[in-house]
């Protein structure tokens, strides 16, 4: 514990606008995996364990299509809408025939879907770690706000994350669509007994949330090591955020996420042996304070 | 009486026919070799690029009759990278493949726990890809039959310390960080270095240091805490994927422009293609490069490796791995016998020629079976090819005097 390099480090304007963008890229981008799980979560009642392997599988695709064309912008594009596709096929030919059962049942088609990508990517990008490298066009220095550093590539990072988050919050809240995912999300049954098509709906929630996860692969891949198995370690980080935020709130997603890697910036100045712990312990408060997370919904 | 002679002769034909093809088989049966690393998961690299140093060693002595005229089989198997595993996969090897010798090509994790197994069985064993000195160096730790072929951390403790002090006495470098992965390894090797930086250059001071956690896949909290510190030198034990993760985040914040880096896990050909935009000046260990030895036989054993190996990179577990199949191969022919005692006696202080040395030869040490004389040195990073440049060669008579009292300190002799 070093309070007081963090005391140091909090009033010093330059550590404070380093650690403050430091946090958000690794929250924003924590975020566009966390609310495509909350999102499946929110309408499907469906943990999504798999989820970390369409980050990965986007991150991949991103990769390819960047060294095959030289377009970040086309990569990343690429990357969410590869994961889209496989979001759909994931939902109609697996996942869809296990709603209502068993969550274990639901575990080991996910673990299975884990074991087998993993295994897909080493055999056509082999075992080794793959690195895409900073795109030409963001090679450039760092700038400096109150003496912090602040990255533009950073910079742009937080800005599309920020827009997507935007339009997925507008798209849910104002589109006949996002208001028939939502109204799906409180009781399924009625909108099925209106005459809407949830089959439909249900496989547009995995093509979005799949959509989210490869975004996010794509947009990290340029600072990122692609490796086999590499969507475990975020997907722990997104279960954090989904169960801080609110497992199926999106605006909760954010908050958390964005906490998250508050905690991570500061946590690593104050308690660089105990940055881990700190969010564990961020989830154990709120599950205490509020077991249905900052925005979900009590269960009654 | 021709009824009796006739049975007689039924049976000794009989059983001479039974007999000659087995005594036939005997002498031409091929010696398995058992050999074990990490070929699934992330670290895979491991064991697909210790494979790809051994069989083409396989190749060449099966071409030229095989090893006291029995071809050698090998029979690869994966532990997956857990050390209950390596155990249960080294025993098998013996007990139920019937392997004569075992090639461990396991990290350290695997490593200790093969050693415990070899010690049970008596076979000859040579760890290819354990770098923990312990292993060998701790008396309470070594076996009559097992040896290793690969660069030693204490080793690589020493001539970092002496390189980076004699960089840091030049650049008038004295406030250090570290990074280095948060676990058994990261931790040693970095208290390693430090103690014998120190030991080079007493007046270093550390103001900060960071432990990311293995596979972890963001850097930035770490990157900017370093750069709040303000050194003016940065070691970093990091490696493979995580180094690769950390110099992409690193330049985005310019922090090897900001100090003097210290990698001593840069210098191995797959890093240094995967990593885009190498940023130049950082100094590094060689763990394998073309360049160092700079030989002709050292660039044809990279040419050879690279044509046997779909064009693949060599790592430095490839180079580790062929010097114990080579080791293998000259203690076998010495002892005229697989046996373990017989080949282990052969094999203490045995010296073989190797293109992965300055000298051209390579020794594996009598007295705590491990290898000596390998090529051992620091040098700078350029971004293109052969991207360590200036390496200069670690003295090995400062190594033996080190090494002595660091394993006087640590009670192994």
């Amino acid at each position: 514990m070093d309070l007081d390099a963090l005391l140091d480090c909090v009033t010093t304007s330059s550590c404070v606008v380093t650690q403050t963008v430091s946090g958000l890229i690794v929250g924003m981008l924590l975020f566009l995996v966390a609310a495509g799980l909350t999102l499946i979560f929110g309408v499907l009642k469906i943990v999504n364990f798999a989820h970390g392997t369409f980050y990965m599988l986007g991150a991949y695709l991103a990769y390819s299509v960047f060294v095959g064309t030289g377009s970040y912008v086309l990569g990343v594009l690429a990357g969410g809408a590869g994961m889209a596709v496989f979001g759909v096929v994931f939902e109609r030919f697996l996942i869809r025939r296990v709603y209502g059962a068993n969550v274990l049942m639901q575990l080991l088609i996910c673990y299975a879907v884990v074991l087998i990508c993993d295994d897909l990517v080493k055999i056509v990008w082999g075992p080794d770690f793959r690195a895409m490298g900073m795109p030409p066009e963001f090679q450039v220095p760092p700038f400096f706000i109150a003496g912090g550093v602040v990255p533009p590539f950073y910079l742009v990072l937080i800005a599309v994350t920020l827009l997507i988050g935007g339009a997925l919050g507008l798209g849910l809240g104002l589109t006949r669509v996002g208001k028939t995912i939502r109204a799906a999300a409180i009781n399924p049954d009625m909108v099925s007994a209106l005459g809407i098509n949830t089959t439909l709906l249900y496989s547009m929630v995995f093509a979005v949330g799949g959509m989210l996860a490869g975004l996010a692969g794509g947009l990290a891949a340029p600072v990122r090591s692609l490796t086999p198995g590499m969507g475990f370690s975020i997907l722990i980080e997104s279960f954090i955020v989904t169960v801080i935020g609110g497992m199926g709130s999106i605006a909760g997603a954010l908050i958390a996420a964005v906490v998250l890697g508050l905690i991570r910036s500061f946590g690593t100045i104050g308690f660089p042996l105990f940055t881990e712990g700190l969010m564990y312990i961020a989830m154990i408060i709120i599950l205490v304070v509020k077991p249905s997370g900052l925005f979900g919904k009590e269960i009654v | 009486m021709r009824d009796r002679v006739g049975r007689r002769t039924v049976l000794v034909a009989s059983a001479g026919l039974l007999a000659t093809p087995w005594i036939a088989r005997a002498q031409s049966n091929p010696i398995k070799i058992g050999i074990q690393s990490i070929f699934s998961g992330p670290i895979a690299l491991l064991g697909t690029s210790s494979r790809g140093g051994i069989q083409p060693e396989i190749d060449r002595i099966n071409a030229a009759g095989g090893l006291l005229g029995r071809q050698i089989q090998p029979v690869y198997r994966d532990s997956k990278g857990q050390p209950q595993e390596a155990a249960r996969v080294a025993r098998e090897l013996v007990n139920t493949d019937g392997c004569e010798i075992l090639l461990d090509a396991e990290a350290s994790s695997g490593a200790f726990a093969v050693q415990e197994v070899v010690r049970d069985l008596g076979v000859l064993c040579v760890h290819s890809n354990s770098e923990t000195s312990s292993l060998t160096a701790d008396p309470k730790l070594r076996v009559a039959t097992a040896f290793r072929s690969t660069r030693q951390g204490v080793h690589d403790a020493i001539v970092g310390g002496a390189h980076s002090a004699k960089v840091a006495t030049e650049k008038k470098l004295s406030r250090w960080a570290t990074c280095s992965p948060d676990y058994a390894f990261g931790r040693d090797t970095t208290a390693q270095f430090l103690e014998f930086l120190k030991h080079f250059k007493p007046d270093i001071e550390v103001v900060s240091q960071s432990w990311p956690k293995l596979g972890q896949p963001d850097f930035t909290e770490v990157i900017t805490k370093i750069l709040q510190a303000r050194p003016q030198a940065l070691y970093s034990a990091l490696y493979a994927g995580d180094l690769s993760a950390f110099i992409n985040q690193g330049n985005v914040y310019a922090l090897f422009g900001a100090m003097q880096v210290f990698v001593p896990a840069m210098g191995d050909l797959p890093v240094l293609t995967a990593v885009k935009n190498l940023p130049p000046g950082i100094q590094s260990a060689a763990r394998y490069l073309p360049t160092f030895p700079d030989t002709p036989a050292n660039a044809a054993w990279y040419a050879q490796y690279r044509k046997a190996n779909g064009n693949d990179y060599p790592t430095n577990w490839s180079w580790e791995s062929a010097t114990a199949m080579r080791f293998i191969e000259a203690a076998v022919t010495t002892a005229g016998a697989t046996d373990g005692k017989k080949a282990a006696a052969a094999l203490e202080g045995l010296t073989i020629d190797s293109p992965f040395s300055t000298t051209g030869k390579v020794t594996m040490r009598a007295e705590d079976h491990t290898l000596i004389d390998y090529a051992i040195g620091w040098g700078t990073t350029v971004p293109q090819p052969p991207f360590v440049t200036g390496i200069e060669p670690g003295d090995w008579g400062q190594i033996f005097e080190l090494e002595t009292e660091w394993k006087k300190k640590n009670g192994y002799i």
